[in-house]
């Protein structure tokens, strides 16, 4: 098996009598999308800063490509991309000039033009980037990381206050980088965009790990009970929650069909990756509280 | 790259930027151009007197101005443009990137260095087209020799200024506070025999003072000097002190966030 491109064991951060990160254990294989999910507080930030290099952990063992991020060098960040949780950019550069800036930085980028199409700015390469729309920025702030060619990108809450087309537009260009077997570290917020993009899924709340797995699997969604909804014959609503749908839709359709009546609005769900998500962090924070 | 090529690298997207930027430009060129025109409308033909001998109004105003745009150049320019990049999280984007950050403030420095000898150029010309006021050339070694102290020390105190500013809208503000009255006080702007030795004394604490003198005795010959060491001295003093206070305090994250 192949390195992988991220490894953190028992990581602690602390600031003041505060514990931000309270030893999390986790690991990032080489070409994978890995999104980091957790609400507001949850150490998601500290941790993210800890692997760029920014921040000084305090305590436990953490490597990034094969180097600990508080002691690598030039040669370790012409590896990596990084986009911070706000846009960085020179309003009076054009996106060309922002990217080819960048360019200059790197031992090996990637030709300008190449990039400004992988992040799907053509039409807008001449363009000053503070007439881009906000959708548009964030595009320009992930190909001025990606001009340098890196290894592993780093995306810190990339869509925060998208709109939905500029969200599903910015999803397009993150799905594009796995054709291009980067390795993408993801933090988010929102459930949607963890399901959609990434192949593995760890959930912090509270500074812990509360949950990991693929997005299908997380939580044992597979097996959690499903929920059968349809409106009947009166037109009342009816809910059934069952483990074992299969069987209780077969006997539900049976019936209805010996009646000769519709099941008006049929439909069975898994509870979402968003339930999910919402039952683990409240239960961390309630625990986190006590 | 080599570093000195990644310099210029910075610095060719750092001048796009600076004059595409309708704030920096405004302040910067077209601010200094107008003060000239102003002082030289409302004071000039009458005279000045500088250490017991009279000179134009004119004479005393070009030099003193280019003083001012010196600094504005360098010191107001830096100031500003640097916490502006920090609170947007573009100082601290950069650090995350293989390019020392040495080499993102020796851009800047050289943008400001190059448009303090622009704008030495157009007051220059301005000042001799049009107030009659003509450029020694004998003494441009010496006007080059304490532009560049002078450049090279408020760039300094300019960088060290930023960790003082905490949000990008409270750069103008302190900025202008601290220069401004500094400018009247220290005979930029009122011409000094009309200021009171008090003041005189006060702003002699101050390097605009004596970097403002030091470039007087090098553009107007007749003094006993092309190079005052004394008050040139005083200025690097000032500039060596920002740049220890820079590198003990200057920060790359945003205050905000």
């Amino acid at each position: 098996m192949p390195e992988p491109a991220i490894s953190i064991c028992g990581l602690r951060m602390s600031y003041g009598e505060t514990e931000a990160v309270r030893g999390i254990d986790l690991e990032v294989a080489s070409g994978e999308i890995f999104a980091f999910l957790g609400p507001n507080g949850a150490g998601k930030t500290s941790t993210v800063e800890i692997l760029e290099g920014y921040r000084k952990r305090t305590g436990g063992e953490v490597s990034v490509l094969g180097e600990d991020p508080a002691t690598a060098g030039r040669a370790w960040r012409d590896r990596i991309g990084i986009v911070l949780q706000s846009n960085s950019l020179d309003p009076y550069l054009t996106v060309r000039e922002s990217i080819e800036l960048y360019a200059g930085y790197f031992s090996r980028p990637r030709s300008v033009e190449e990039t400004i199409a992988l992040v799907g700015l053509g039409e807008k390469a001449d363009d000053r980037a503070r007439k881009l729309s906000g959708g548009q920025q964030r595009r320009l702030d992930v190909g001025m990381a990606l001009v340098g060619d890196p290894e592993l990108l780093f995306l810190d809450e990339p869509t925060t206050g998208f709109d939905p087309s500029a969200r599903r537009q910015f999803w397009d260009v993150i799905a594009g980088l796995r054709d291009l077997g980067k390795t993408v570290f993801l933090t988010t917020h929102y459930m949607d965009e963890a399901q959609r993009l990434a192949d593995r899924v760890t959930i912090i709340a509270g500074g812990r790990i509360v949950a990991e797995g693929t997005p299908e699997d997380l939580g044992d969604r597979e097996n959690a009970a499903a929920t059968i909804r349809y409106r009947d014959a009166a037109g009342a609503e009816v809910s059934i929650e069952t483990v074992d749908p299969v069987r209780e839709l077969n006997r539900l359709t049976g019936e209805a069909l010996a009646r000769g009546e519709d099941l008006e609005g049929l439909e069975v769900t898994r509870p979402s990756l968003e339930d999910v998500y919402l039952s683990l962090t409240s239960t961390a924070e309630r625990a986190g509280t006590e | 790259m080599s570093a000195l090529a990644l310099v210029g690298h910075q610095f060719r997207f750092d001048q796009k930027a600076f004059w595409r930027n309708p704030a920096s430009v405004g302040f910067t060129v077209f601010f200094p151009v107008l003060l000239l025109v102003i002082f030289g409308s409302i004071f000039g033909g009458s005279t000045v007197a500088v250490r017991g001998t009279h000179i134009e109004t004119d004479t005393y105003y070009v030099p003193a101005i280019i003083t001012m745009s010196i600094i504005s150049a360098t010191m107001q320019t830096l100031a500003m443009s640097l916490v502006i990049a920090r609170e947007d999280g573009r100082l601290k984007r950069g650090r995350g990137t293989p390019m020392p950050s040495w080499v993102f403030i020796a851009g800047r420095v050289g943008n400001s260095i190059v448009t303090a000898v622009l704008m030495l150029a157009l007051l220059a010309v301005i000042g001799g087209l049009f107030y009659g006021v003509s450029f020694a050339w004998e003494r441009l070694p010496a006007i080059l020799l304490v532009l560049a102290v002078g450049a090279a020390s408020f760039s300094c105190l300019g960088i060290a200024l930023t960790a003082a500013i905490p949000t990008q809208d409270a750069a103008a503000p302190i900025v202008n506070f601290l220069l401004l009255p500094l400018y009247f006080l220290s005979g930029v702007f009122i011409p000094e025999d009309q200021l009171p030795s008090g003041i005189i004394h006060f702003a002699d604490v101050f390097p605009i003072r004596h970097f403002f003198l030091a470039f007087f005795d090098a553009y107007v010959p007749g003094g006993a000097q092309a190079v005052d060491w004394g008050h040139l001295l005083i200025v690097a003093i000032w500039g060596l002190g920002g740049l220890l206070l820079a590198i003990r305090f200057f920060r790359w994250t945003p205050r905000s966030g």
